[in-house]
């Protein structure tokens, strides 16, 4: 008698930890100052994030290969999670890029996060209505970035989560299927 | 937490205080780093003020521009003096006053002048 296939004997096991659980979360971090780049990227660091720091909007773009330009990354090896932008930068601001992110289909999806120095109201609702995930306050804190990326990283677990539970309902619709045809 | 002394008060705020507990044995250094950042940049914009100041043209938008620099990057090591400057400069930017600048640019450069060397013993004192 042939032996069956349980679900527990197929590559599908409960203990997520051995198989590739959610990575490091990888932001993007745009500002124009460069002590306010070293300061976010130390935050974001310190907070167990893989970070990439660009100085514009402009090199935003160009990094997401968004600029129309031939990218130097290739889209599909392009994980973002996040990107935080300051506001106020000259050329592009960070309202503009944020636009331009929400108008691409690629990284609509990508939670934004605009960084001020100024407490404008109207600004903050502009950011907001716009798609903006959060507005922050500069000097950003640590504990913004640390609920930023807990927030990212369930919603990550979910999505992880999802996809095992699709698996182990495909694999137990395989097992059944087996069993059926075993005669 | 580093004690600062009573030599940094009120030239330097919590924001100081933040990135010193960001500090860590792998990143002993970073303070020193973004305060070298800081005096790198604000050179720069010192030098900028200064050259559209002797032109005697007061390009107040322009002017405003190079103090919102000033004042944030000032903000984010927490150079509370200095950042009060920058306001200061900014109000009379927006009022159109010429003199107010100028008077206040050179208080600005004072108050960035002695926080430099208070920073300098500060990290010499360190090692």
């Amino acid at each position: 008698m042939a032996e069956v296939l349980r679900p527990e004997m197929l590559d599908i096991s409960n203990d997520t930890s051995s198989l590739s659980s959610p990575e490091l979360l990888h932001v993007l971090a745009v500002d124009d100052s460069m002590v306010d780049r070293k300061f976010i990227e130390r935050l974001l660091r310190v907070s167990s994030c893989k970070v990439t720091v660009v100085d514009s909007a402009t090199r935003a773009l160009q990094y997401l290969g968004l600029d129309g330009e031939n990218s130097s990354v290739g889209f599909e090896d392009l994980k973002i999670n996040l990107i935080m932008t300051d506001y106020s930068m000259p050329g592009m601001t960070g309202y503009e890029l944020l636009k331009k992110i929400k108008e691409s289909s690629a990284f609509r999806e990508i939670p934004v996060v605009i960084m001020s120095s100024e407490n404008i109201l109207p600004r903050i609702d502009r950011c907001l209505e716009e798609g903006a995930e959060d507005f922050l306050l500069k000097p950003v804190k640590l504990a913004d970035v640390k609920r930023l990326r807990d927030s990212l990283m369930k919603a990550e677990e979910r999505a992880f989560k999802n996809i095992m539970h699709k698996r182990e309902l495909e694999a137990n619709d395989i097992y059944s299927q087996l069993k059926r045809a075993k005669i | 937490m580093t004690n600062m002394g009573k030599c940094m008060q009120g030239y330097l705020d919590e924001q100081f205080m933040e990135l010193e507990e960001l500090q860590d044995d792998a990143n002993p250094n970073f303070v020193e780093e973004v305060s070298a950042l800081y005096f790198k940049d604000s050179a720069r914009l010192i030098n900028n003020i200064d050259q559209a100041l002797e032109r005697g043209s007061f390009d107040f938008n322009r002017l405003d521009s190079y103090m919102h620099q000033f004042k944030g990057s000032s903000t984010s090591i927490g150079a509370s003096k200095v950042k009060a400057e920058c306001t200061t400069f900014r109000e009379y930017c927006r009022a159109g006053n010429a003199e107010g600048c100028l008077r206040t640019f050179q208080q600005l450069k004072k108050e960035h002048s002695t926080l430099r060397k208070k920073l300098e013993h500060y990290f010499q004192a360190r090692q």
